[in-house]
């Protein structure tokens, strides 16, 4: 599975105040960390505090790549503070994300193909999130159907099927299985599949339990990437092991630390 | 409608490794073998690069095998006593790209040969000829814990490559092969579960994954083939999926494997209808490279020239193939 990691985000009080206090430290510390723990890319938002998002974005995102190459997800709705990440990121970074409207995907899908970044698209449109897996594949469609008629390689599309907190929706996580396998057949090659992981536990007592429970069965029904906290060592290690059972890896009795030293 | 060949893109390759080293390189070889590089399955030119081609390393040993079958000693002639002279041949008139001394006499159960006298043949050998050399100790634990080292070090610099490291013992011979530059060759039982790990415990201990090529024991044609083979194309799909613990090239230790085996072995009189006794052997080589080279084995330790032929014409076809 493709590993977003989620901590460089402005909501984090720590990181809220390294961004405040243009205090590179913290977070190329936070950048290490995650890759160290198996990260992939890694998410950058600059939360909702920041005084400017544009300034705060450049500034975070030159930050971070003065400690890695690694790809990173632009985190904004904001199209000029998305273009601007992007182009400090440089090409292979990700739009994360873009909502479902078609005036949203006409502003946010060009922009991928001429940046060459990849595209995460919510399962989101004017009308909300849909109540169940139809009405997201419905709006998978559409952002199919986007990315065919701007050129963008199916393979860097991203379809995230919005999960929300087990103790609010509960429903919610059947319907969202449900729409990972549909939009594996939309398209051939078929776009990929992502998650907003963390979402599933928010206000609950059981977070890590909730989040590593569900993300094993995301992964069966074909979850390709995750936002999610790759710190969190035991959710990894059940991520890699479910791999492994859906015969993803080849096994050897030190699995867990093969996969860390990819 | 016209035909479009459906290709397959891969995230991963196949590790590209070097052995032997010229004197530009501190060694004293005149030339050096390639393999790997691949970027998809073996020889699908239209799906991925096949950079070197498969060679082969033919197999000497440091004591006079035991009742050779006569195909075999007809080719091999007198030098079967003497490693110097039997590896000139095989890098002379046979054209072997690499020779592959196994270290037998040194087994408690054979001559027990020391370690001194180990790394003497070693010596003798890459004096004898100026293509890269393959090591294999005797087998036996213990022993070859001892021989490995003085071997390894008797041949420093030379860039050679040495066996074999398993899951049960692999740290000294790693620890050789990094102190005298060579590279090592990770052996496991037919298991590609094992075979990942032995690559893990060999890393840990400090061999970069760049340096190894991997030995899966195999078995000949009747004897095992078809199981050697998936996991040898089991290892190149992983490899093209990006494992980086299962992607390196493969050796394949072939001649011994089947002239052992009764189909070569048995006299005409004993089996009349199994036809020539002097071709069965050769053909039982050839055949089960034939498998090996399809399933992406880049390496082969074989015996019998007229075999090492036939393989050399197989490769000369599929390498051209699109190229």
């Amino acid at each position: 599975m493709y590993s977003i990691g989620e901590r460089i985000n402005g909501m984090f009080k720590s990181v809220g105040a390294a961004i405040r206090e243009q205090d590179p430290a913290p977070i190329q510390e936070l950048a290490r960390k995650q890759l160290a723990a198996g990260a992939d890319a890694l998410d950058v938002n600059v939360g909702p505090a920041a005084a400017d998002p544009l300034v705060a974005m450049e500034w975070l995102v030159k930050a971070i790549r003065e400690v890695t190459d690694a790809p990173l997800a632009i985190d904004t709705t904001k199209p000029e503070v998305m273009r601007r990440g992007l182009e400090v990121a440089g090409p292979g970074s990700i739009i994360n994300s873009t909502k479902g409207q078609q005036e949203q995907l006409d502003i946010f899908i060009p922009m991928a193909v001429e940046l060459q970044a990849s595209v995460i698209a919510l399962t989101i449109d004017e009308a909300g999130i849909p109540r169940d897996a139809n009405g997201r594949a419905e709006i998978a469609l559409r952002a199919v159907a986007s990315a065919m008629e701007h050129g963008l390689d199916m393979e860097r599309l991203m379809i995230d099927a919005v999960i929300l907190p087990a103790n609010v929706a509960q429903p919610t996580a059947g319907h969202v299985l449900e729409a990972i396998r549909n939009v594996k057949l939309l398209a051939d090659p078929a776009p990929k599949t992502v998650l907003g992981l963390s979402n599933v536990s928010q206000g609950t007592q059981q977070r890590p339990l909730i989040n590593r429970t569900y993300l094993v069965m995301a992964l069966t029904a074909g979850l390709d990437a995750a936002i999610l906290d790759v710190l969190d060592s035991e959710m990894m290690d059940a991520m890699i092991t479910a791999e492994l059972l859906l015969n993803q890896a080849v096994y050897c009795d030190d699995f867990l630390r093969a996969y860390r030293s990819r | 409608m016209p035909f479009e060949m459906p290709v397959e893109k891969w995230a991963g390759a196949v590790n590209t490794v070097t052995i032997g080293a010229t004197a530009e390189n501190g060694g004293t070889r005149k030339s050096v073998v390639t393999v790997g590089g691949e970027t998809g399955l073996p020889f699908l030119h239209f799906e991925g690069k096949t950079p070197y081609r498969p060679v082969v390393a033919m197999e000497v040993m440091d004591v006079p095998p035991p009742e050779l079958p006569p195909a075999l000693a007809e080719a091999i002639g007198d030098v079967a006593g003497d490693p110097a002279a039997w590896a000139a041949k095989c890098a002379g008139e046979f054209g072997a790209d690499m020779v592959c001394l196994r270290l037998a006499g040194a087994h408690p159960d054979r001559e027990n040969r020391s370690a001194e006298d180990c790394a003497g043949v070693v010596k003798s050998v890459l004096e004898a000829v100026k293509v890269p050399l393959i090591v294999l100790g005797c087998g036996q634990a213990d022993k070859d814990n001892e021989v490995m080292p003085r071997v390894s070090e008797a041949a420093a610099g030379e860039n050679c490559l040495l066996g074999t490291a398993t899951q049960d013992n692999y740290k000294t011979i790693t620890a050789a092969c990094l102190a005298d530059g060579h590279k090592l060759i990770t052996e496991a039982p037919l298991d590609i579960n094992i075979q990942k790990q032995v690559n893990i415990l060999v890393s840990d201990a400090g061999m970069d994954l760049s340096r190894i090529v991997m030995y899966q024991s195999t078995g000949g044609l009747g004897y095992g083939m078809e199981y050697a083979y998936s996991i040898m194309e089991r290892t190149r799909l992983a490899a093209l999926s990006g494992d980086k613990t299962l992607s390196m090239p493969l050796l394949a230790v072939l001649g011994n494997e089947c002239w052992k085996v009764k189909e070569a072995r048995l006299p005409e009189e004993a089996a009349p209808s199994w036809g020539p006794a002097a071709e069965r052997g050769v053909l039982w080589e050839a055949a089960t490279a034939a498998c090996f080279l399809h399933g992406g084995t880049h390496i082969f330790v074989m015996w019998h020239p007229r075999a090492v032929k036939q393989l050399r014409a197989m490769v000369d076809s599929l390498m051209s193939e699109g190229a």
